[in-house]
């Protein structure tokens, strides 16, 4: 899309937008709406309207397939590390009341790492289906 | 009436760009039903990367769809007639939002009001997808991280290197 000189230079303003506005659906989720799964979807849509406008080379440059794929495994890795976790600290399988001394901070460190667990997953399996996709064509 | 034109529609651009309408609709709906969450999702999902990945995946394939003139009764039959059981079926479930209804006799009475102090956060939804039902959402994780290896095996290895491997 050389061609789009609007688009590119709109997409220069909207894209830290979006990547900022992901992180806040992350880490808000606890009071407003939305969570882990809503981030990372918003995530990959700036990075996949990057990949767009500019090329899969230089979206590859800022966000590789290779570590696109590492990371969607360390994602559920961590959901179900905490789980573990929660196990070993005398609770059951993702019971987060074990993971601190008072429930309450457990739920929330608990309901922080899961989410950030989803959210890196979702983010990068659809940033990788997406490269695998337009790769598959050329 | 969206829907409707899908159905109709002979080029698959215009249905793909048709079903991100539809869903951006729907999201405006789950607004209106006070589903914040939900909107959230069909709106990024369904309207957003839904979309992006249909139009790759022509890329891929083809625009155009073979069509195929016959009339499949059968086909039709069975729709009509799940279609009238549904709609039948639903003059039995309880009006829209009755506090009376079993969905809101079950657990959700529970999550209402023991979420604050039990969990520490204000977003129900929230406590639910993430404490409560966190099994579920592991599910859910597991079920995303499967897609993609599902995709890489089918379309990520190189072409030449093992011939056909695509589906």
């Amino acid at each position: 899309m050389r061609r789009n000189p609007i688009l590119r230079e709109i997409s220069h303003f909207l894209l830290p937008a979006i990547m900022l506005f992901a992180l806040y659906v992350q880490f808000h989720g606890e009071y407003s709406p939305g969570g882990g799964f809503q981030a990372g979807v918003i995530f990959a849509s700036a990075i996949i309207l990057f990949a767009i406008l500019h090329g899969d080379k230089k979206a590859e440059n800022v966000l590789s397939l290779g570590l696109a794929k590492v990371l969607a495994a360390i994602g559920v890795l961590l959901y179900g590390g905490v789980g573990i976790a929660s196990m070993l600290l005398g609770g059951n399988f993702l019971d987060y009341d074990a993971l601190a001394e008072d429930p309450i901070t457990g739920q929330l460190w608990g309901i922080l790492l899961i989410e950030a667990g989803v959210g890196i997953t979702v983010a990068t399996v659809i940033i990788a289906i997406f490269y695998t996709f337009s790769k598959y064509k050329d | 009436m969206t829907a409707i034109a899908i159905v109709t529609m002979r080029s698959i651009l215009s249905v793909v760009m048709l079903s991100g309408i539809y869903s951006l609709i729907s999201a405006t709906l789950f607004i209106i039903l006070d589903a914040p969450d939900v909107a959230f999702t069909e709106a990024a999902v369904g309207a957003v990367i839904s979309t992006v990945l249909f139009l790759s995946a022509f890329a891929i394939t083809g625009k155009h769809q073979t069509l195929t003139r016959k009339n499949h009764w059968i086909a039709i039959f069975v729709v009509v007639v799940t279609g009238a059981g549904l709609l039948y079926s639903t003059t039995d479930m309880p009006p829209f939002g009755a506090p009376d209804a079993p969905v809101q006799q079950h657990v959700a009475p529970r999550y209402l009001s023991q979420a604050e102090t039990e969990i520490g956060i204000p977003n129900v939804v929230t406590a639910v997808l993430s404490s409560y039902r966190g099994y579920d959402t592991f599910g859910e994780v597991v079920v995303v991280f499967t897609a993609l290896i599902a995709v890489l095996l089918l379309l990520g290895r190189k072409k030449g290197s093992s011939g056909e491997g695509n589906s």
